[in-house]
């Protein structure tokens, strides 16, 4: 499972999205490589099964394969670990 | 001295500012980058310019902004700004109200990752922004993040 977590310029929230999903991965014992990239990349890149991002980039992100789960709170590991778990199992 | 600490360079840490809007708080944290010399005034205009093109997705947790911008010529070095708003202002986020904003300036996409790795160990407290907006003075800040 490969999950893209995907913000504007792919340096800042979509890295701490990714080391947090990371981290809700491992307790979760789930498995899936994250990366971290910005919206152009994210769309021309269609082998992830989830995109991980923030609800106002959500409308940047239609109609690519992937599904596109919006975080409100970046560090609220419990969000995540809901969201990509419900995504995942 | 955390990478993190490092990260705020001279100038670069603004307590208790004011803001009419979100636009004169990201402006007053990209005159924190530019004071210490982590970027020109150019990439404060690209900050400003992001959120109006993509919405305020840097309002990343309650109460706290984190604006930036791609790495380009108008980053010097890799780092950090700080303002606390007296008054805490809106972005039209649902994290809003905004009481504290770091900006951040990378260099390239790799350089800042162990920055990051640090910052959001301290940003994950849910009391870390009411934490920075009890601090008087820069050297309290320093104690925060270090």
């Amino acid at each position: 499972m490969k999950i893209i977590a995907v913000c504007g310029a792919g340096i800042g929230t979509s890295v701490l999205l990714k080391m947090n999903a990371e981290k809700v991965l491992r307790s979760l014992n789930l498995e899936a490589t994250v990366e971290a990239a910005d919206i152009e990349t994210a769309r021309a890149s269609r082998d992830a099964q989830i995109l991980l991002t923030t609800p106002e980039l959500v409308e940047k992100l239609k109609g690519l394969p992937s599904e596109v789960i919006a975080i409100d709170h970046v560090f609220d590991l419990g969000e995540i670990g809901d969201k990509l778990s419900a995504a995942m199992l | 001295m955390s990478l993190l600490e490092k990260a705020f360079g001279k100038g670069s840490i603004l307590l208790n500012q004011t803001a009419a809007d979100w636009q004169g708080a990201v402006r007053r944290a990209g005159d924190g980058l530019v004071a210490s010399g982590c970027t020109t005034s150019a990439y404060t205009d690209a900050m400003i310019a992001t959120i109006d093109d993509l919405g305020p997705y840097i309002v990343i947790a309650p109460g706290l902004a984190m604006p930036h911008a791609r790495p380009g010529d108008s980053v010097l070095h890799t780092g950090m700004s700080l303002v606390t708003l007296a008054k805490p202002v809106d972005f039209g986020s649902n994290n809003d109200p905004v009481r504290a904003v770091f900006a951040l300036a990378a260099r390239d996409h790799d350089k800042h990752l162990e920055l990051l790795s640090e910052f959001a160990g301290k940003a994950s407290d849910p009391d870390f922004v009411n934490s920075l907006l009890s601090c008087q003075t820069e050297a309290q800040i320093r104690t925060l993040i270090h």
